[in-house]
């Protein structure tokens, strides 16, 4: 559709996020989380294990339902938008998103397809060259290696146009060269004014735009949010 | 003036009113049910129909029928908070709705199982693929469903809500499949027309039917809100409140 | 809209033909049931003319609901579901889309097998024809309804057997009168059509609802 990520405008508020508290189970992960994310920012999430970082990107992506507080959209709440806010989103999480019975053209066609952001093979063969699979695309994915998938799903987001990335823990499993890819990609993504939300354990050194960090404290502690602005 | 419904809606709130209910819904329905057996067991007729007569076996209308009754009205019910819970996204309505279904289903079992001891001298045979019959036993199918769906999911709140949406599943189903069972060969469907309706009982049969009725009605809300609030204690065991009343509890 | 149920259906299509196995078991475990009956309740053939509308129902539903198990679960393990979620699109035509592709896949093959197994049960020739419109009838109907058990079910521990428990007493309609149509065939004066009436409206109403109901499962099961 109209992707409404052409004509960024600078500084615009993209993700109003407000007294977020979510659970699981009956634990209480975080509470009173507010932030916002506007554009030209990398958001950078962190905290021990099992302090809710999961938990809150699947919350930003309308994936799971907070249980408390909101989270707007460019001034719309995410449920209202539904299917409107995902056309701006890209999501990418613990497990590929990969169907190892198909090719990594076929799998990326799909997904652009279901995007409904027609990319032509030969962006997505360049894609794939880019991310370092030149050669691979008409085999099953599931004769790559567990890295070679990570990247079939990566080169989503070369091709990907949406303005908001949410990332979770995306370098594992990676080698040395397709972290400097996945950082220098980043860097892009806020450099054109889109916005990247990622846990990491890994630093991301950006050209142009903002690091916000958020860390997510014990679960029953107050979350302390710290922003840096900083201009590299 | 308007009543804020919503300030019950808190488990918190809604613990100690059910508490203090549960005594009062008990006696009336330990009453109502000795005075609905009494009447319906000594006070009524003797026989039942006019040709070919029922005799004393009869009775077990006043257990049968009542029971019947409330395994319909309780998966309303139950469907109904689910709805509820789904639309408002309100915790306390899911425990309802948890709290139901097995009262629901104690009572379809207990319209099946008088129903075959009722069939047994009256049709010769334990069980007959009688439609009426064959409905309850699916309606029993649907509470095992629910309960076993719930019981199956460990995050109470996925549970929750998978389990709430298949009793509206089930709820939209139950007339079709009523109707499949009630009438299998659509070339023949007087036979949908010929139910009896409470109108044609005679009332003094009728009356003890309906004392029991509201007997095992307020025996249900005495069961579910007691159920109700050992699930209300476990769910919301880390907030202040359940330790301040399990600390009240244990000095009285 | 159109171009994105075609993808979701082609996808899941071109993934099932490069495993075919799985395909051709559901057919295999159909056929095994159907022929294991004329065992278990002997062989004589009004008998087995009663009994057979009735039996190859009753297989087509098991068949049905075993493969259903399988309908979300691989998309569930490798994280696919997940972004089919976030994708943009109503997630309900994307539900449609893989229900269709799952019909083709396992029902259209019970019903074109069906002749040979009425053969088993000496079923008339009209009687053969009633029960293949049936079944191509009934059959989506099945994958429909039973779409919102495996999504409620998803990624549980003994799914498949949960599955059965909430999915078929809603099969009951579709069983009454599928199985219906086929015994009234036999007689001459009956008529099959309101059968198929009811059958279509069932086909209709669950088409609207059931995408849907299984929608919201998946939503909630993904939470």
């Amino acid at each position: 559709m109209v992707s409404r990520c052409s004509h960024p405008q600078p500084n615009l508020l993209m993700l109003d996020v407000s007294d977020l508290a979510c659970r699981r189970g009956e634990r209480l992960l975080f509470s009173d989380l507010s932030f916002q994310v506007p554009a030209e920012t990398l958001v950078h999430v962190r905290g021990r294990n099992g302090s809710g970082k999961t938990t809150l990107l699947r919350a930003l992506c309308g994936l799971l339902r907070a249980d408390a507080g909101s989270i707007r959209w460019r001034g719309e709440p995410i449920r209202d938008l539904a299917e409107d806010y995902n056309r701006d989103l890209l999501y990418f999480g613990h497990l590929n998103g990969i169907k190892a019975d198909l090719t990594g053209l076929e799998n990326l066609r799909i997904a652009s397809t279901l995007d409904q952001d027609p990319t032509d093979a030969d962006a997505i063969v360049a894609a794939l060259s880019r991310i370092g699979l030149e050669g691979f695309e008409d085999l099953p994915t599931r004769m790559l290696s567990q890295g070679q998938k990570k990247r079939v799903a990566l080169a989503r987001l070369i091709l990907s146009k949406a303005p908001l990335w949410i990332l979770d823990e995306p370098f594992t499993a990676l080698d040395v060269d397709a972290v400097d890819l996945l950082q220098q990609l980043i860097a892009e993504q806020v450099a054109r004014g889109g916005s990247v939300i990622l846990t990491t354990h890994q630093e991301v050194p950006l050209t142009s735009g903002a690091i916000q960090r958020l860390t997510l404290g014990e679960a029953s502690d107050p979350v302390s949010s710290e922003n840096t602005e900083s201009s590299c | 003036m308007t009543i804020n419904w919503f300030k019950f809606a808190s488990p918190a709130a809604f613990y100690p009113i059910a508490g203090r209910l549960i005594p009062w819904f008990g006696r009336v329905a330990l009453a109502l049910v000795l005075i609905g057996l009494f009447w319906g067991f000594f006070l009524t007729a003797d026989q039942l129909g006019g040709s070919n007569p029922q005799k004393e076996y009869y009775r077990i209308i006043y257990v049968h029928v009542p029971a019947a009754w409330m395994s319909m009205w309780l998966y309303l019910v139950l469907a109904g908070w689910s709805a509820i819970g789904l639309v408002f996204n309100t915790r306390l309505s899911f425990m309802m709705a948890k709290a139901v279904a097995p009262t629901g289903a104690i009572f379809t079992f207990l319209a099946l199982w008088t129903g075959a001891l009722w069939g047994r001298p009256s049709w010769g045979t334990y069980w007959d693929w009688d439609p009426r019959l064959t409905s309850e036993l699916l309606l029993f199918f649907l509470y095992i469903g629910y309960i076993a769906l719930h019981s199956a999911i460990d995050d109470t709140r996925r549970a929750d809500r998978a389990a709430a949406l298949l009793a509206i599943v089930g709820l939209v189903m139950v007339p079709v499949i009523f109707l499949s069972i009630n009438c299998p060969d659509p070339n023949q469907c007087a036979a949908l027309h010929q139910r009896s309706d409470p109108g044609s009982i005679h009332l003094s049969i009728l009356i003890p039917m309906l004392t029991m009725t509201l007997g095992l009605w307020s025996y249900s809300f005495a069961a579910v809100f007691a159920r109700l609030r050992t699930i209300i204690l476990t769910r919301e065991a880390d907030h202040a409140w359940v330790s301040d009343v399990i600390a009240k509890e244990a000095t009285a | 809209m159109l171009k994105v149920f075609y993808c979701v259906l082609s996808r899941d299509i071109t993934l099932a033909l490069r495993r075919r196995t799985d395909v051709l078991t559901t057919l295999f475990f159909f056929i095994i049931v159907v022929s294991l009956f004329p065992l278990g309740v002997g062989s004589e053939r009004e008998q087995l003319r009663m009994l057979g509308p009735g039996v190859v129902w009753v297989a087509a539903l098991l068949a049905s609901m075993l493969a259903l198990e399988r309908l979300f679960a691989a998309d569930y393990d490798d994280g696919t579901l997940e972004q089919l979620l976030l994708t943009g699109q109503p997630l309900a035509l994307l539900v449609l889309g893989k229900v269709v592709a799952h019909w083709l896949l396992t029902g259209l093959p019970l019903v074109l097998i069906a002749p040979l197994v009425a053969m088993q049960y000496h079923l008339s020739s009209t009687a053969i024809w009633v029960m293949m419109a049936a079944l191509a009838i009934g059959t989506p109907v099945l994958s429909l309804i039973g779409a919102i058990g495996a999504a409620l079910t998803l990624g549980l521990r003994g799914g498949g057997i949960l599955l059965s428990l909430l999915i078929l007493p809603l099969y009951v309609p579709v069983l009454v009168y599928g199985a219906g149509a086929v015994s009234v065939s036999a007689i001459e004066i009956a008529d099959t059509q309101p059968y198929f009436y009811l059958l279509t409206a069932f086909l209709m109403g669950s088409s609207l609802l059931a995408p849907l109901a299984a929608a919201a499962a998946l939503r909630i099961s993904l939470e």
